[in-house]
């Protein structure tokens, strides 16, 4: 009888452990190294140096191509590519972090789209993709299998995590075959171009100076964070938790992994305790549940900023609340395929290819609101796929490539 | 919850009967969750208004039917591990097939509850007449389910369905006197615990009890075990699938609803004082197990616990709740076992959970249909724990 109720005990012990780490969508990036105390975080994500960096940035205006934001840089140190120059259609192998967030989707769906186009100029033969649904392990093997066996011309490689994914990027490098980076970075220049929007840390100085601006000292924001230990996502939370403090707003961060009834109950608890003015979200997804939280509780609407998903514009739009929509350039899904084309081609591009990154204010909302009608709520405004072939149909259907 | 103690006559005596319930485990709940909704109203005193308190009630509705489903299963020495995953891909359900379409509301009603019955029915059909250990065959479930609705959505939200069939989940009746709104969530969890109470007082109700504590005395008395077995697995994934109505009102459509529910739904269920394996527990307690559960994360929310260690601490307090539960229990059983000792040793001293759940090979017999389970030892003993004498 003891053996039982013991084993029983052993049982719930690791049910209850099992349960916990269910709480977050991906267990390799909320390592239980990661839970140092508040403080220390902050001081540990928080860059002055490029923090620096992206708050110039974001008021330089981009080179390139006018109305082709995927192909416009800003202060880019160009490189010579003329040692890869080659002709004939090459054939790309694309390890990809994952697919599990409506942000990826839409990239990845427009990235499909662009590929048909440069499969007819003739530029790419075929691109070989590989999902590493949100695991380090998975993507390490996929790279290595692409090395190995992929037979590939170029390597185009969107990390799931910085540290991690450094050795196999260089040992992708390590085949001399020019290999493209976008999205996460790595912690090495071995790639030919590592593509990425503005980041992490001008998405909260946006955000954060917005709220500020519009709220009164001592307002008490909410913010509403995915998952710990991602450097987009973190650097955008460090930013504005120092925004924050210095301009004497109240924060106060919860992580919900994007689970609409995790923010819901967050935010009738936060109403609950006192008023909230505003809502800061690291990532727009769940944006809708956390203002249905604020119309159950029959409160007035709060000064918010989500993203430029769909169903944030509308809600937005059809609530009159204040509000911005921050953006993490979609249309970069693009421009790695686009360099591609280029390096084979023997031209310049940049090193480090800093994409534009403007967030959508409430002038310019209706404007993307026409543009997009007939999305699905899920689809990102700026999408940068209008001149494409499939367009609108691709996207409105949102069938996953 | 302490209303059927058997001692009657004076109030101190009655008193004195609420206390020892009250630390004992089936009650250590109940105390659990005083303290909770007690050191909240102390941080922040508006958590007791009527109208702040039935939106917490709202709240935890989904949670709470999902274990009282949890509850059959594991009354009855088996998990169900797929009940997260039937949440999920009933939400998702919900949103594509109705999308702004209103009345399609009833028809996709209706299939998502003959989807839930067939999920149980196949659920209970693997352990039952395949033999796999039930934590298998429905890990195996969650795994089928979630893959599926990844493959349907791609991992990420789609469209929320159409406001009428969300105000299941969202709405009530509004402008009451006192608490102001009478969520309908609220409705379903009153309804759906009043149903779980009479049918586990039911004489069927009374065989799945049996059944989780010995198989073997079970079938000897002549139950159809896999029938029973089955049926737990069906009434679970139906709960799963009431809760998901009520969450993709409640939150909206997102492929990370319902995530970890299982595990909440067990971890409520062990809080309850329900044993892991079977064969004792009770309905009710199960259900306060999830208040409980739904009041540490809220007193977390209103003590402003770093985000960062929540997870820790909430995990610590589960651990020594659940401790504390199993301790007294195993405290009071040898106590029970000197009183009386003949009938409550089970036939099988050394049985663990593991011989529990695969109720050994030669189980072929399933005539002598009679559902009503003679009463044997064991089932005299999960009597006494239903009811609540102590």
């Amino acid at each position: 009888m003891r053996r039982r109720y013991t084993v029983a005990s052993a049982m719930v012990g690791a049910l209850a452990l099992m349960a916990l780490a269910g709480c977050t969508t991906d267990p390799n990036v909320a390592a239980p190294s990661e839970d140092a105390g508040a403080t220390e975080e902050a001081v540990e994500w928080f860059d002055q140096e490029l923090y620096d960096k992206q708050y110039a940035e974001r008021s330089v205006v981009p080179e390139g191509p006018e109305g082709q934001p995927w192909l416009q840089h800003i202060n880019a140190e160009m490189t010579d590519t003329s040692a890869y120059a080659s002709t004939g259609a090459k054939k790309a192998c694309f390890a990809n972090a994952s697919i599990s967030n409506p942000w990826r989707q839409t990239g990845w769906i427009t990235m499909n789209e662009q590929l048909k186009v440069l499969q007819e100029a003739g530029a790419i033969s075929e691109m070989e993709t590989r999902d590493a649904q949100d695991s380090d392990d998975t993507q390490i093997a996929d790279i290595d299998y692409f090395i190995n066996e992929g037979n590939c011309d170029i390597y185009l490689i969107s990390p799931n995590s910085t540290a991690a994914m450094t050795p196999a990027v260089e040992r992708a490098c390590d085949t001399g075959k020019p290999v493209v980076v976008f999205d996460r970075g790595v912690q090495t220049d071995c790639p030919v171009t590592f593509i990425h929007p503005i980041g992490g840390f001008a998405w909260g100085i946006d955000t954060a100076e917005f709220l500020i601006e519009e709220l009164e000292p001592g307002s008490k924001v909410v913010a509403l964070r995915i998952l710990p230990g991602v450097d987009v996502l973190e650097q955008r939370w460090a930013a504005a938790e120092k925004l924050f403090s210095e301009n004497d707003i109240e924060a106060v961060d919860y992580f919900t992994g994007a689970d609409p009834t995790e923010i819901k109950k967050i935010i009738s608890d936060e109403l609950a305790k006192g008023d909230v003015d505003g809502i800061w979200m690291d990532a727009g997804d769940g944006a809708v549940a956390a203002i249905e939280a604020f119309e159950d509780a029959g409160v007035d609407y709060p000064v918010m900023t989500g993203e430029d998903e769909m169903s944030f514009l509308r809600k937005w739009k059809e609530t009159g609340l204040t509000g911005l929509a921050p953006v993490y350039s979609n249309f970069q899904w693009r421009t790695p395929l686009l360099a591609a084309q280029k390096i084979f081609a023997g031209e310049e591009i940049p090193k480090e290819w800093v994409l534009p990154q403007s967030p959508i204010t409430a002038e310019e909302v209706d404007q993307y609101l026409e543009a997009n009608d007939g999305m699905p709520d899920g689809h990102y405004a700026k999408f940068g796929g209008e001149d494409l072939p499939g367009y609108p149909q691709v996207w409105q259907d949102r069938i996953i490539p | 919850m302490t209303a059927v103690t058997t001692q009657q006559p004076s109030v101190g005596q009655r008193l004195a009967g609420f206390g020892r319930t009250l630390i004992s485990p089936r009650g250590a709940v109940f105390l659990l969750l005083i303290v909770l909704l007690i050191a909240i109203t102390l941080l922040n005193p508006s958590f007791a208004e009527p109208s702040q308190f039935i939106r917490f009630i709202q709240r935890v509705a989904p949670v709470a039917i999902v274990a009282i489903g949890q509850y059959f299963v594991i009354v009855g020495g088996e998990f169900d591990l797929s009940m997260g995953s039937v949440v999920t891909a009933q939400v998702v359900i919900a949103g594509n097939l109705i999308g702004q379409d209103e009345s399609k509301s009833l028809p996709v009603l209706l299939f998502m509850l003959v989807f839930g019955a067939f999920i149980g029915l196949v659920n209970g059909l693997i352990v039952t007449m395949l033999k796999v250990p039930s934590f298998i065959a429905t890990l195996g479930m969650m795994l089928a389910l979630l893959g599926a609705t990844l493959y349907w959505t791609g991992g990420a939200a789609t469209g929320n369905p159409a406001d009428g069939f969300r105000e299941i989940g969202r709405g009530g009746i509004r402008d009451l006197p006192v608490i102001d709104i009478l969520p309908w969530s609220v409705v379903v969890l009153v309804v759906v615990l009043v149903i779980a109470i009479w049918f586990a007082r039911r004489p069927f109700g009374r065989t799945i009890i049996a059944l989780g504590d010995n198989p073997t005395t079970a079938r000897f008395s002549g139950t159809r075990n896999w029938w029973v077995k089955t049926s737990t697995f069906m009434i679970s994934s139906l709960s799963a699938t009431v809760a998901g109505v009520l969450l993709v009102g409640y939150a909206g459509v997102h492929p990370s609803v319902g995530r970890g529910y299982e595990f909440t739904a067990i971890t409520a269920v062990v809080l309850g004082g329900v044993v892991l394996g079977g064969g004792r527990g009770w309905v009710v307690a199960a259900a306060a197990g999830a208040f409980a559960l739904e009041a540490l994360f809220t007193l977390l929310n209103f003590a402003g616990v770093p985000s960062t260690y929540r997870d820790a601490v909430q995990g610590a307090i589960i651990i020594l709740a659940v401790a504390y539960s199993a301790t007294t229990l195993r405290a009071r059983r040898k106590g029970r076992a000197l009183e009386a000792p003949a009938p409550l040793i089970s036939p099988d001293p050394s049985s663990g959970p593991s011989t529990e759940t695969s109720p050994a090979p030669a189980e072929e017999q399933d005539a002598a249909a009679s559902a009503r389970p003679a009463p044997i030892p064991s089932t005299q003993r999960a009597d006494n724990e239903t009811k609540g004498g102590s």
